[in-house]
């Protein structure tokens, strides 16, 4: 067994590297060979499969409910129509119940995170070696990693972008004094304590996009660690683990997504109002 | 696990599947939604509408069944009274018509009573002149004794 353990490890680390096109240290642009190439590459470079699979589900969210939205009608809903009426309905209770201002973004926001959020994160149920191997004996990549979500770039992308528009919201709902006085004068409204408060509210404001980033980005992480980990096992009780696994991660991925999208309105509706 | 472009990417992605959400998804599966409870809400409402409408039509139509119904007993009513003053104006036209030709009957009788009388008195002259002759074996002169006779006949 502990032969066993190189090939593991290597196994492993294998399957978290992200298929990275950029400019290698020798000037030359190409696709990362191994991870140290990758690393290497520096903050100019892109992860193929990450982009490629997050924008191929957001377009296949937006196509799906495209065609839903065209057909909308008045008359009695049928498949598709139905899903994407209960979803749309679903996120609209949602924004209703949590957000009291008045905005034509927040809402299909939310819907677009919660979709698309979870399609990225139900590439998690995909067999971990499926794709990958078919990229890597077809398309001759040496790394492909299925799941955006398990990504930090794209949940911290997404997160960013939620960071913008609550500061964007804050100043255009309390203008920039409004927003500065927030960050300074909470919790203690003295002037004296201006630094102090600054500080906390800044740790506040910072925490949000990186506990939204990280929470998702942890919670797929681990999930997909899981899978590997099952996928070393011999093949013939590999089920065993992986279905109960997958079944629990059905919950995990929903919650998951659904989760960032009350958060992200949560958020949002804090930046619109005034404290 | 490093930070690179991807995150640029992803939220320059997120950016463009929102707006497209924005614009082309949500407003009319929203748009559809809402007509739908609406007219969900006015079909509730013009339900109801109808139950009151029914329940006034039914009590219209007792209304109506009830007065025709009088109309009826009154019309069969006159009917009745009708027909009975027709009865009572037959008989009495019978009545009236029986005794006229009564009346008739009787003077006709009356008539010919007179007449039978007035035939009678003729033959009596006539029988009176024959048992005279009889009785007295000769010819009475019936000129000359005529004027007697008719007065005889008269007295009868």
């Amino acid at each position: 067994m502990a032969s066993e353990n190189p090939m593991a490890a290597e196994y492993i680390k294998h399957h978290l590297q992200n298929l990275t096109f950029g400019q290698h240290p020798d000037g030359s642009w190409g696709i990362a060979e191994t991870s140290k190439q990758a690393s290497d590459m520096g903050f100019w470079a892109i992860h193929l499969d990450t982009m490629g699979f997050s924008i191929g589900l957001g377009i296949l969210f937006l196509w799906l409910f495209r065609i839903a939205a065209k057909k909308a009608s008045v008359a009695t809903p049928t498949g598709l129509q139905n899903f994407v009426e209960l979803m749309v309905e679903f996120v609209d209770n949602s924004v209703k119940e949590s957000f009291h201002g008045k905005s034509k973004v927040i809402a299909p926001l939310a819907l677009t995170i919660f979709v698309w959020i979870f399609l990225m994160n139900l590439m998690d149920l995909v067999p971990v070696d499926f794709i990958p191997r078919i990229a890597h004996d077809i398309f001759g990549l040496e790394y492909f990693k299925i799941v955006p979500t398990t990504d930090i770039n794209a949940t911290l992308g997404l997160s960013l972008s939620v960071f913008f528009l609550i500061i964007f919201y804050s100043i255009k709902m309390k203008g920039i004094g409004g927003f500065a006085k927030e960050l300074t004068l909470q919790p203690f409204n003295t002037p004296i304590m201006i630094p102090f408060n600054f500080v906390l509210e800044m740790v506040g404001l910072l925490a949000k996009p990186v506990s939204l980033a990280l929470r998702l980005f942890g919670n797929l992480y681990a999930g997909e660690l899981i899978f590997i980990l099952i996928a070393i096992l011999p093949w013939g009780v590999q089920w065993a683990l992986s279905v109960p696994w997958a079944i629990f991660h059905i919950l995990v991925i929903t919650l998951q997504a659904f989760i960032f999208m009350m958060l992200t309105i949560v958020y949002l509706s804090m930046a619109h109002e005034e404290h | 696990m490093n930070l690179n472009l991807t995150l640029i990417g992803q939220a320059i992605s997120f950016a463009i599947f929102v707006w497209f959400c924005m614009k082309f998804v949500w407003p009319p599966v929203i748009a559809a939604l809402e007509e739908r409870s609406k007219k969900i809400a006015d079909g509730l409402e013009a339900a109801n509408r109808a139950s009151r409408d029914l329940e006034l039509a039914q009590e219209q139509a007792a209304q109506i069944l009830r007065e025709s119904k009088d109309n009826a007993a009154e019309i069969i009513e006159q009917a009745n009274k009708r027909a009975n003053q027709m009865i009572d104006e037959a008989k009495e036209q019978v009545i009236a018509d029986g005794k006229r030709l009564r009346e008739a009957a009787q003077a006709e009788i009356e008539q010919d009573v007179m007449r039978a009388k007035e035939a009678l008195r003729a033959q009596v002259s006539v029988l009176a002149f024959a048992g005279a002759e009889k009785i007295l074996g000769a010819t009475i002169d019936e000129k000359a004794h005529s004027e007697i006779v008719e007065q005889l006949a008269k007295e009868l």
